[in-house]
């Protein structure tokens, strides 16, 4: 069972990309989800939203997307785009493995959230690619991990 | 794969409850957000038909308390369980940390849940999981119905590995809540001793 594990440094560097990205693109909100649906990072109008809901319906749908396109012999579709009434929102998958959205309204229009959505992939992809390049000895020395000391009482706890 | 953050303090790990269609997936869900206090869950988000069969999924994110100064979360699916949404089934396995098969305990859904069971197994390996290695729970659900198998029957049937099964009448919430302690601990555990 793999374990995606994010620590302080990468995270950092990711919030500060999508802050950037937020406000480059003058987007609503912007957030960062893994495949399977976990939420990364989240920057922009989250208060009215539900935002944990919100990543796990995008990575179905990028799943869903992802099935289509291989019944059409297609390794993957990398954008998708919805529009709204009054909300868009645009979804693209970084490095193959964590999916970009960013919602936009009349503030903001397609081509730019296009644009500056391809410049912070490429600098997403080169976080991803450096953790996955440290070492596990790396990884250890930064953070004892929560689970070093865990006691099987501790588990039966939080079950109460 | 379960998500730790080490940024926010999070623990996040994702549970799949399959089974055949109508044995109580949905149920389960149902009233766990129910029964479960407001800040310790969020929206329960169900894609159905409009007859209320599940199409794609449904999602119940639960925030259990703190280990070691860390949230726990844990994101329950369910799959749809009708023959015909195979390739949406498949979908939701992915990235899952543990496995809840919901069997329909009549005698005449016995063979669904054996079919139900077996696409299981082909679905996790298409992942490169193996159900044995995974954290795996059994939940004999609508023991309450006049024409069932008894236990020892399904047992042997469809729990030759003898992982930890627990009878249940999701309806009125029996065996829920025993059910969902059960494989939230067999993922913790097994996050401990991989981690």
């Amino acid at each position: 069972m793999p374990e995606f594990v994010m620590y302080e440094d990468a995270f950092r560097r990711i919030d500060e990309e999508l802050r950037r990205l937020y406000q480059l693109s003058n987007a609503k909100l912007v957030f960062l989800v893994d495949k399977n649906g976990q939420l990364i990072a989240s920057v922009g109008e989250t208060r009215n939203i539900d935002t944990t809901a919100l990543a796990s319906l995008t990575a179905g749908n990028i799943a869903a997307t992802g099935g289509i396109a291989k019944l059409l012999g297609q390794k993957e579709f990398s954008i998708l785009f919805h529009e709204g009434e009054r909300d868009n929102i645009h979804i693209s998958l970084v490095a193959n493995r964590v999916i970009l959205v960013v919602v936009f309204d009349q503030r903001s229009s397609l081509g730019l959230v296009r644009l500056r959505v391809k410049r912070s992939s490429q600098v997403l992809e080169q976080v991803f690619q450096e953790m996955d390049r440290m070492k596990p000895e790396e990884k250890t020395t930064k953070e004892l991990s929560p689970f070093a000391d865990i006691t099987d009482e501790d588990i039966e706890k939080l079950f109460g | 794969m379960s998500f730790i953050n080490y940024s926010t303090r999070e623990i996040n790990c994702k549970i799949v409850y399959y089974g055949p269609g109508l044995c109580g997936k949905t149920t389960n869900l149902q009233y766990i957000y129910k029964k479960t206090a407001p800040e310790q869950k969020g929206k329960l988000i169900s894609l159905a038909t409009e007859t209320e069969r599940t199409l794609f999924f449904d999602f119940l994110p639960l925030a259990l308390g703190d280990i070691k100064g860390f949230k726990v979360r844990f994101h329950l699916y369910t799959v749809p369980g009708q023959v015909f949404y195979a390739a949406s089934r498949k979908l939701i396995l992915k990235g899952v940390d543990g496995v809840v098969f919901v069997a329909d305990s009549q005698i005449e859904r016995m063979d669904a849940n054996i079919e139900s069971l077996e696409d299981l197994r082909i679905n996790l390996a298409e992942y490169g999981y193996d159900l044995e290695m995974l954290p795996f729970t059994m939940q004999y659900n609508k023991r309450d119905l006049p024409n069932i198998v008894p236990v020892e029957e399904m047992n042997r049937v469809l729990n030759p590995n003898n992982v930890p099964y627990y009878e249940a009448v999701a309806t009125v919430g029996k065996g829920v809540f025993e059910t969902l302690k059960d494989i939230g601990k067999q993922i913790l555990k097994e996050l401990k001793k991989n981690y």
